[in-house]
């Protein structure tokens, strides 16, 4: 018997009100603007344009003080309102080579060309709690040197001369896009790329972590990290050629993986890749470990069994929220369902109770 | 048919500057200028999404890294001249204002908004690049060899 139930809108808009109210939080204090949000917590809104897969600080940063800080629920978020935007094209693909690095480090070549440029780096601080910040400190300007003009060279490129490097295949000009058609298995590495860019920060990490301390362990080095502007440039259908329609930033992270060769390929360094929106550097580090723990099949690597070997495990998972509307769903009402439970538990005890009394007057 | 290479060229890249230029530049260039060209309005503004594309490697297999949001609008001079704005952001004015502008440039006015607006626009886009890229290197590891003292 299926009994539908009504009611309960007044208190939902009542906890609605009271949740506008909480997260003003103390009136005394002066309310946060978007603003200020974009501009102070960059990297939160960083977080949210890469998960959240739209490229619009505005709106990322908006999400955040909508979700009252929680950024999940301001990925959620930004995911509806990119449904609801027509799609104009896709860009040619962006030419990271072009990047204008803010920041560009190597753990495989000292003297790269371009040389290892910091950036503004949480590196080499001392994670003290720094209270001049909670006293309205002004910041001074940072040094400044003369400017290089030239592009920075992908380091690679450099390994990728002597042959040592594993080449990367071409592919199609328009790639499988998981945001149009649903994830099947199995997913070639362009598909595997998108789902990984957008995954979830500590999902990812965790999984890179799990290759590290020994689940499909792969001696991965960060050849390149590079973190800096791009142009992106699109086709315009109405002119017959390409403009740059924007510029985003992005972290970059190349790693050269040991190989000691297998039954098709020869002893090489291979790659692992990571692309993410915006200043995201543990997540493009961890993108780059699990996408190379992914490829064993196309390394013709042995299955091990690690976890981050097992696609169907990382890109089934990695959503934070699919995982979220999945995980959340069981806190709202299931009481038929449980009434149903419920029936059943009490009819198995009675049951057991027949049982057991029968056999004990058996015994008698 | 070089004329028209240049001629595609020099669109390109004024429709570049417009559209990553921030949309207050844009606005207070736009209005110093004291243009009022006579127009229609083809389409939009219209807000929406370009799926940017990265490679494999850097440079393999294209794949979707995720979509930004891009508001494109078209306009009609007078003349019969049409110019198009693809413009990073949601801001309807700043596509507006690129379309009229990318109008204008293929006009006799192109002089007067290339003095009064392109230029001003390309100036402080390349100013904030050489700031950000002088901070960077400053920031640049310079490597020492640290003599030892044993033989």
């Amino acid at each position: 018997m299926y009994v539908a139930v009504k009611g309960g809108e007044r208190a939902i808009d009542n906890a609605h009100a009271w949740l506008a109210e909480e997260r003003r939080g103390d009136r005394a204090v002066p309310e946060l603007t978007v603003a200020q949000i974009r501009e102070q917590m960059s990297l939160a809104v960083n977080r949210v344009m890469a998960e959240g897969s739209l490229y619009d600080p505005d709106l990322a940063a908006l999400a955040i003080k909508q979700a009252r800080g929680d950024l999940i629920e301001a990925i959620f978020l930004i995911r509806a309102y990119r449904t609801t935007l027509p799609r104009f094209g896709g860009s040619a693909p962006l030419d990271t080579g072009a990047m204008a690095c803010d920041r560009r480090v190597s753990a495989t070549f000292k003297d790269a060309p371009g040389g290892q440029v910091l950036g503004p780096t949480f590196d080499y601080t001392h994670r003290l709690l720094d209270f001049k910040l909670a006293a309205d400190g002004e910041v001074s300007a940072p040094a400044e040197a003369e400017a290089r003009q030239e592009a920075t060279p992908h380091i690679m490129s450099f390994l990728d001369r002597e042959g040592l490097i594993q080449p990367e295949p071409e592919g199609a000009d328009t790639p499988p896009d998981l945001t149009r058609s649903p994830l099947e298995l199995p997913a070639e590495r362009a598909l595997r790329l998108q789902a990984l860019t957008r995954g979830d920060e500590g999902f990812i990490l965790g999984m890179a972590y799990s290759t590290q301390r020994g689940y499909a362990r792969s001696h991965a080095f960060v050849a390149e990290l590079r973190i800096g502007t791009v142009p992106v440039e699109m086709e315009i259908p109405e002119l017959g050629f390409s403009v740059e329609i924007g510029e985003i930033t992005v972290t970059e992270c190349e790693t050269v993986n040991q190989f000691r060769g297998s039954r098709t390929e020869p002893p090489q360094f291979t790659r692992g890749y990571g692309l993410v929106f915006g200043m995201t550097e543990r997540k493009a580090i961890s993108m780059a470990l699990v996408d190379r723990a992914l490829r064993w099949k196309e390394l013709g690597e042995d299955d091990v069994g690690a976890p981050a070997q097992d696609e169907e495990f990382v890109l089934y998972h990695s959503d934070n929220i699919q995982a979220t509307g999945f995980l959340e769903h069981i806190k709202l009402p299931h009481y038929v369902d449980f009434q149903s439970e419920l029936e059943l538990i009490r009819k198995l005890r009675r049951e057991a109770a027949a049982a057991s009394s029968a056999s004990g007057e058996a015994a008698e | 048919m070089t004329g028209t290479a240049d001629t595609v060229a020099a669109r390109k890249a004024w429709m570049g500057l417009l559209a990553k230029a921030p949309a207050a530049n844009l606005a207070t260039a736009w209005g110093a200028a004291g243009l009022a060209p006579d127009h229609v309005v083809l389409r939009g503004p219209e807000i929406g999404s370009v799926m940017v594309r990265g490679r494999a490697g850097a440079v393999g297999a294209p794949f979707n890294l995720g979509e930004m949001t891009v508001t494109r609008c078209s306009v009609k001079l007078s003349c019969g001249t049409v110019g198009h704005g693809y413009v990073q952001g949601r801001d309807g004015g700043k596509a507006r204002i690129a379309a009229l502008v990318d109008a204008l440039m293929q006009t006799g006015a192109a002089e007067r908004v290339e003095t009064a607006v392109l230029a001003p626009l390309r100036e402080d886009a390349h100013r904030r690049k050489d700031t950000r890229a002088a901070k960077a290197a400053a920031t640049k590891v310079e490597f020492f060899t640290m003599v030892r003292g044993e033989d």
